[in-house]
């Protein structure tokens, strides 16, 4: 909820008005806003914050409940990026032509924080002249945008959201988006269609009961009647198609899944029912045949969004790839082209905050390169010229010129999403075995019926027969049966999403009931993946908090993680930095004292004897000429909840797993901090498929638990996968479950969960099988009329739903809704 | 009772109505975002329209 008043959160101090972040000592930037000058800490966070008031959209800021992002300081370079978006044969691919000049393309937004930035956005893109329409979803972070190419281009108008401090990435919505939301309203049309029916045609019924009981005019009964027919009429028709259809379709592939018992239950008594009307006299069905088609698409719609949502997670991923890339042409220029356009052996220039276009060979400059999405890796890996570079992965700190090696689908990108398929195509399918022996019970079920037929028409004629054969195919529809596991599943799902945990697979729940052992990937799973300083020694007569300064003001430049984590919480010293050598360390002058900090060999140049133990932590030197002035310790932290978390599984009888692909030292110190005794040190992608399919060879039920894209063959290889929200998107998108925040104690409780739906779900199971053989002896001995048959069959499928309604959670705590997509900015 | 003649057949219409309109709603997407509307709502894009409207920035400054 927006907050009514003014005063934006985290705005206090010295913090800056539009982002939050601190503002340095000695930046004086400032916007005047409603009437007052606000700080602000860079000049790309006063040039938006000028723009949102040039604009007179200052409502922003008293509406906005969360801090905006730092936007990047627009330099005219990146500006002139968007410019090639307008090539038209770029365009070809996510733009649609409308009539004339019009053009409708979709755009991904990166930045979008709360209500107030779609607002905002809605606002300065619509009053463009050209725009004709731009609207924002506010839960996909996607906008739609339509334009007059005659009056203004799409770079301008990408240009004019980063004006406001928001990225926009046109994207081809035409794969996936486009297909799920043709289903998502067709689903939407049917159950309303089914809704609407169902309750006038309950209506009805409860009209007609009374009248069996105090008496009905015939002819009043009739119209009754032929008024539910009119109504179940397009419920069936329309809304029970997908039934149908899918009972045809395991048909043909000669199997008998759920949806034949539900087809043929729905088909004989619509049909049984309409014939029964056209008679005017027997039993009429309409009440419970529009009910059920109602309560199973309800299930249905559920199942489906949960899939949908992690469906677009997965579309995200086409970001990781740039869509334009800097090529070198003979004379030395810069040319911008399209990805596509690139070939091996092309010379490409990364620029620092970039990712890299294509797999390919470093030729010069040295940088660090985040590979996280790839390797699992948190920290920036260096790359000198000879290293190779892996497309998709970001270049951190300074350009890179690269030569193109392999391009499209021979990149590692490909390769990797390529594995990933083919390893969820060997995942233990426990949902086709339940198919199975439905099959079974199916077929027994259409047997059993035949023979009731046959036997009453040898017996009496054929209309008894066909009453009594109905009674049966009525009472033993396995509704109760069919709603028995999907229902529980829905209700769990739907109380797992609540607490940010996503199911995106049928069968997760049910495998990580039977979980045995819990496989964790340490980077970013039980760590927080963030440096922190641990421990500062330093030199006699060298003070703490000025050693501390100095590495802050050294580091002050840098947006490396062991740079950010030096500054945390100093006042960096005003310095003079010389040289900042990527991968090694600083060289800086404090008035006339030379200072250097960063690894130990960059110290080592200075003072070679200077020796001292082994260490699992990293650690950075600061020295002067004379000496080595202090030791910075700095570690990955655990997440202050991880050993409650570890201990929780242990009491639920699951076995704790810790592979890694970092050292020896640091996984047997986290190992070691949270109890778990089953660990093993600098893995890789392959040893871990090896343990995993180890363990399952023992018979034992793995669920695994990872962040990375390098933890994607080894997630779909285990039985049941959990990927956390701050990693990478591919992970995810192959996961079977989704942690949305970052707070582990979920995994336990979706443990508990999803035991307990299992409980429920052979509950249900029980009850419809019990039901099922005691109801059938006596319908088929003609003991059970028709309605009474009816009243069995919805009550047995009411006590189910009721039944697996328990698995809501009854406190509504909610996760914070912290949309995975807006976390990682490519 | 013969009244049920004219009522069930106006029911069963306006089942028909309803159902209609449903199709109508979820055709134009009112269905697409269930959460940036209820936001949405509460953000005052409508000053321009207020007659006598008087920006806050001034109303701050003037009260100084």
């Amino acid at each position: 909820m927006p907050a009514p008043d003014a005063t934006p959160p985290a705005t206090e101090g010295g913090a800056c008005f539009h982002c939050g972040q601190p503002v340095p000592p000695e930046v004086d930037l400032q916007v005047e806003i409603d009437g007052q000058a606000r700080p602000m800490c860079c000049a790309g966070c006063q040039a938006v914050a000028q723009a949102i008031v040039d604009n007179h959209l200052e409502d922003f800021y008293r509406h906005r409940t969360e801090v905006a992002p730092t936007p990047e300081a627009l330099i005219p370079e990146a500006l002139r990026e968007f410019e090639v978006y307008d090539n038209p044969a770029l365009q070809q691919s996510f733009v649609h032509r409308k009539e004339g000049e019009l053009r409708e393309a979709s755009l991904i937004l990166e930045g979008i924080v709360c209500a107030a930035c779609v607002w905002l956005n809605e606002r300065h893109v619509g009053r463009l002249p050209g725009v004709h329409a731009f609207y924002v979803n506010y839960a996909t972070h996607r906008a739609q945008v339509v334009w007059d190419d005659s009056r203004i281009h799409l770079s301008d108008i990408l240009k004019a959201i980063s004006a406001i401090g928001y990225r926009a990435h046109p994207y081809d919505p035409q794969r996936q988006e486009a297909v799920q939301k043709k289903e998502r309203s067709r689903m939407l049309r049917r159950i309303g269609i089914a809704g609407v029916g169902a309750m006038q045609v309950m209506m009805m019924a409860v009209a007609m009961y009374l009248g069996d009981y105090q008496g009905m005019d015939a002819h009043i009964r009739n119209l009754l009647r032929w008024a539910s027919l009119a109504i179940t009429l397009p419920v069936i028709g329309y809304s029970g198609q997908a039934f149908f259809l899918s009972a045809w379709r395991d048909l043909r592939r000669r199997r008998l899944g759920m949806d034949v018992p539900v087809a043929i239950a729905l088909g004989s008594a619509f049909l049984a029912s309409a014939w029964h009307t056209a008679l005017g006299r027997g039993e009429v069905y309409y009440d419970s045949v529009t009910m059920f088609i109602f309560f199973l698409l309800i299930g249905r719609f559920l199942e489906m969004t949960a899939r949908h949502r992690a469906g677009q997670v997965a579309e995200e991923l086409v970001k990781l790839m740039p869509a334009v890339a800097h090529r070198q042409t003979e004379d030395g220029r810069l040319q911008e082209v399209p990805v596509a356009e690139l070939r091996p052996g092309d010379r490409v220039v990364v620029k620092p905050g970039e990712p890299v276009p294509a797999d390919g060979t470093v030729l010069a400059g040295r940088s660090s390169v985040d590979e996280s999405l790839l390797t699992g890796e948190s920290l920036p890996v260096d790359k000198a010229p000879g290293a190779p570079l892996v497309g998709g992965t970001l270049n951190v700190a300074s350009p890179l010129t690269l030569r193109v090696e392999r391009v499209g689908q021979d990149t590692v990108l490909a390769g990797i999403s390529r594995l990933l398929e083919r390893a969820q195509e060997e995942k233990p399918q426990i949902a086709r075995l339940a198919n199975r022996v439905a099959g079974w019970f199916v077929a027994g079920l259409l047997a059993v019926a035949a023979l009731v037929f046959g036997w009453w028409a040898w017996q009496t004629d054929a209309g008894e027969a066909f009453r009594i054969t109905l009674s049966v195919l009525v009472v033993t529809c396995p509704c109760a049966l069919s709603l028995a596991t999907p229902v529980a599943l829905t209700a769990a799902t739907g109380a797992l999403t609540r607490v940010g945990m996503l199911t995106t697979r049928g069968h997760a729940l049910e495998t990580l009931a039977q979980a045995t052992d819990i496989v964790f990937d340490k980077t970013g799973t039980l760590t927080r993946g963030q440096l922190r300083l641990v421990r500062v020694s330093t030199a006699e007569g060298v003070d703490e908090g000025e050693a501390r300064a100095l590495a802050a003001g050294l580091e002050a430049h840098s947006a490396h993680p062991i740079a950010l984590a030096l500054r945390e919480g100093v006042t960096p010293r005003a310095l003079e930095v010389i040289e900042d050598e990527t991968g090694r360390g600083v060289l800086g002058r404090d008035g006339e004292r030379l200072l250097r900090i960063g690894s130990l060999d960059w110290v080592r140049d200075w003072h070679p004897d200077w020796r001292e133990e082994a260490t699992d932590g990293t650690r950075i030197y600061l020295a002067d000429r004379a000496r080595v002035l202090a030791v910075f310790e700095l570690r990955d932290e655990l997440r202050p909840e991880a050993p409650a978390v570890v201990r929780r599984f242990r009491a639920q009888g699951l076995r704790v797993h810790l592979l890694s692909g970092d050292a020896e030292a640091a996984v047997a110190r986290v190992a070691g901090a949270l109890g778990i005794d089953d660990w093993r040190a600098r893995q890789l992608p392959a040893d871990k498929l090896a343990y995993v399919k180890a363990l399952q060879g023992e018979g034992r039920v793995v669920a695994m638990v990872g962040d990375g894209v390098n933890d994607a063959p080894v997630l779909a290889a285990a039985q049941v996968s959990i990927a956390m929200g701050g990693g990478a998107h591919l992970a995810q998108a192959s996961a079977d479950m989704v942690l949305l925040s970052n707070h582990l104690e979920r995994i336990p409780r979706a443990v508990d969960k999803a035991r307990q739906t299992l409980r429920i779900i052979r509950q249900n199971l029980t009850w419809a099988i019990v039901y099922n053989l005691a109801a059938l002896p006596l319908a088929a001995a003609g003991y059970v009329p028709p309605w009474l048959a009816a009243i069995g069959m919805s009550g047995s499928s009411l006590l189910v739903v009721l039944n697996a309604l328990r698995l809501r959670e009854r406190h509504r705590d909610r996760a914070p809704r912290t949309a995975p997509a807006t976390e990682r900015g490519v | 009772m013969d009244i049920l003649f004219l009522l069930i057949p106006i029911a069963v219409i306006l089942a028909g109505v309803a159902i209609a309109f449903f199709i109508y709603t979820v055709r134009s997407g009112q269905y697409d975002d269930l959460e940036g509307p209820g936001h949405r709502i509460l953000m005052d894009d409508d000053d321009p329209m207020i007659p006598r409207y008087e920006p806050r920035r001034r109303r701050l400054k003037r009260d100084k």
